[in-house]
């Protein structure tokens, strides 16, 4: 260096001390600490629903058996208590729900994404319906009662009640089906529109199979919070309990659902009808199971196609 | 090319005229394309104005300029593409064989089984290399063998020897300049007339580009091609005819595209008229 430079020569650079590497006290226990606290807000809802997991399946599974699925409610004879009116109900409901829920929202959510002018009208719509999503199921109730039950003149029936859940979840589907629909890149839809396809030809076969996986999620969704719903099925007047000779399956009988039946056992002043609550919510549970992994089921088989 | 009339030998000593270099639209005599004073808007804003030109058939036309100067709106207007931009819509007169493509009654979807599109990203269905090309054929109800129309395509796309043993594999696995070939193939399984590209190798290296405009060369001889690029090399290397746009900046400051001129590629690029042509080929802008 003994060449004067005209440019300053840089500032040195200390020399590396493994010391200016550690992390001061005060940050390091901080960040322990909040890692403390994200790990026990996981545990929390963790635990609790591993505890009451166990409990349930500790009180119940010693409950269930052939008999408990094959016998009606009865508190004349406590003892051969079972469920056959509730998961027989609750599965004629689902498939109620999911047959008419699925195709009309999916449809509705079609419609607005595809073919409805972007315009305020459709924001206006797409607001109300998130809206929709958040009312209180009861309320859906009251529309089911005045709608079906009276008006339509359906009675207190199974298809009263799968239509009222049908309207319960419908803004559900819609607007996640929506989302899923508006993730498909638009270069899908000008490659389909740019080979002469003809707007439904690129929605139904280009857009709807990009967007069934998200469209499945929010059918889960919809289907699963329908299957737990006991508030909008009181209101349009479920029978507690189900006479033995009614026909199940018939859509236009009056009907029980698991929710329900678990709510009678509950609230039964029988010891032994008490305890068979933990065994009808194994079955709730097992049902509410089945359905998610057949939506799963189906919906990794749409995503591989 | 040695005809041409000297209507701008030194674009110095030529004043830019007033209706900006349509001298090209007399030497057209079999024209696929003829816009007449067509305006293109976005609502209330009009994105290009102005355009006359003819657009020759079997000819590849290359439709150059800086970035945001309507080059791809206009081609988009030419299979009523433009049409699915929500407010969007065109004034003028764009006669495709002379029948007016925005008369009332014409059906859009018929007019891109005509004149299909390539697109900026290769944007191949996800599906199979075999289904991506069968797509346009299945839907618009060609009867003929799925199979011949397929092959056929993916040979006239300079595809074939690439995946004839994976046609059944997905589109994806393909690379960037193959999934544009594709995308060559799948618009031309439906047998166009015309195939628009809007800006096809942007997204491509330098040898995928030049495999697609060996191809380009080749499709000429079937189809009539309108090609949008950014790169004014490509546009020299395999245009027929060349339309320069532009920036019109009013005093208000609204830019809106503007056909600067229109002319044989040779002479856009020898001896342009206009000097802001020469400017842009010259990279003095743009």
């Amino acid at each position: 260096m003994s060449v004067t430079s005209p440019v300053a020569p840089p500032a040195t650079v200390p020399p590396l001390d493994p010391s200016s590497f550690v992390r001061p006290r005060r940050r390091a226990l901080r960040e322990q600490a909040v890692r403390l606290l994200l790990l026990s807000a996981t545990l929390v809802g963790v635990v609790v629903l591993a505890v009451l997991l166990v409990d349930v399946l500790l009180d119940g599974l010693g409950g269930l058996d052939r008999q408990f699925m094959t016998s009606y409610f009865s508190t004349l004879d406590p003892g051969s208590s079972g469920v056959l009116a509730g998961w027989t109900g609750t599965l004629s409901l689902m498939v109620i729900v999911a047959s008419l829920a699925f195709p009309l929202g999916v449809g509705a959510a079609l419609y607005l994404e595809e073919f409805a002018a972007p315009g305020r009208l459709n924001r206006i719509i797409e607001t109300n319906l998130s809206n929709l999503a958040g009312v209180p199921s009861v309320v859906y109730g009251l529309l089911g009662v005045g709608v079906f039950v009276y008006v339509l003149d359906l009675g207190r029936s199974l298809l009263a009640g799968g239509l009222t859940l049908v309207l319960l979840i419908l803004p559900v589907i819609i607007v996640t089906s929506r989302q899923a629909i508006r993730a498909v890149p638009g270069q899908l839809r000008e490659g389909g529109l740019g080979l002469g396809a003809t707007p439904w030809q690129t929605a139904w076969k280009l857009v709807l199979p990009q967007a069934m996986p998200g469209i499945m999620t929010g059918s889960i969704l919809g289907l699963s919070r329908a299957i737990g719903e006991a508030a909008p099925l009181l209101v349009i007047g479920a029978a507690q309990a189900r006479r033995a000779t009614s026909n199940p399956l018939d859509p236009f009988e009056g009907f029980v659902a698991l929710p329900l039946e678990i709510f009678s056992f509950v609230g039964a002043p029988q010891k032994e009808l008490q305890a068979l609550a933990a065994s009808a919510i194994i079955v709730l549970l097992g049902l509410l199971l089945t359905m998610n992994t057949i939506a799963v089921y189906l919906r990794n088989r749409s995503t591989q196609s | 090319m040695s005809a041409t009339p000297a209507i701008a030998s030194r674009p110095d000593r030529v004043a830019a005229p007033a209706t900006t270099g349509h001298d090209a639209a007399e030497d057209v005599p079999d024209a696929v394309f003829e816009l007449d004073d067509v305006d293109v808007f976005y609502g209330d804003f009009l994105a290009v104005k102005g355009v006359s030109m003819r657009i020759p058939r079997n000819e590849i036309t290359a439709l150059i300029g800086p970035s945001g100067c309507g080059k791809s709106t206009l081609l988009r207007t030419l299979n009523r593409m433009h049409d699915l931009t929500h407010g969007a819509r065109v004034e003028g007169e764009i006669r495709y064989h002379g029948h007016n493509l925005y008369e009332k009654g014409v059906d859009p979807v018929e007019v891109r089984r005509r004149i299909g599109m390539v697109f900026q990203k290769p944007n191949p269905f996800p599906k199979s290399i075999y289904e991506n090309v069968a797509f346009g054929p299945k839907i618009t109800g060609i009867k003929q063998d799925l199979d011949d129309i397929v092959e056929e395509s993916l040979r006239g796309a300079a595809l074939w020897d690439e995946v004839k043993d994976k046609l059944h594999e997905s589109a994806y696995a393909l690379s960037g300049g193959q999934q544009q070939r594709l995308c060559i193939a799948r618009a031309i399984a439906v047998q166009p007339d015309v195939i628009l590209m809007d800006e096809p190798c942007s997204a491509l290296d330098p040898i995928a580009t030049l495999r697609i405009e060996d191809l380009m060369r080749d499709l000429r001889h079937t189809y009539s091609i309108v090609i949008v690029t950014h790169n004014m090399q490509q546009a020299s290397r395999v245009s027929d005819r060349t339309a320069f746009l532009s920036l019109d900046v009013d005093d208000a400051g609204t830019r809106t595209g503007v056909v600067v001129e229109y002319a044989t590629t040779n002479k856009i690029f020898t001896e342009a008229s206009d000097e802001r042509t020469e400017g842009y080929i010259t990279g003095r802008f743009g």
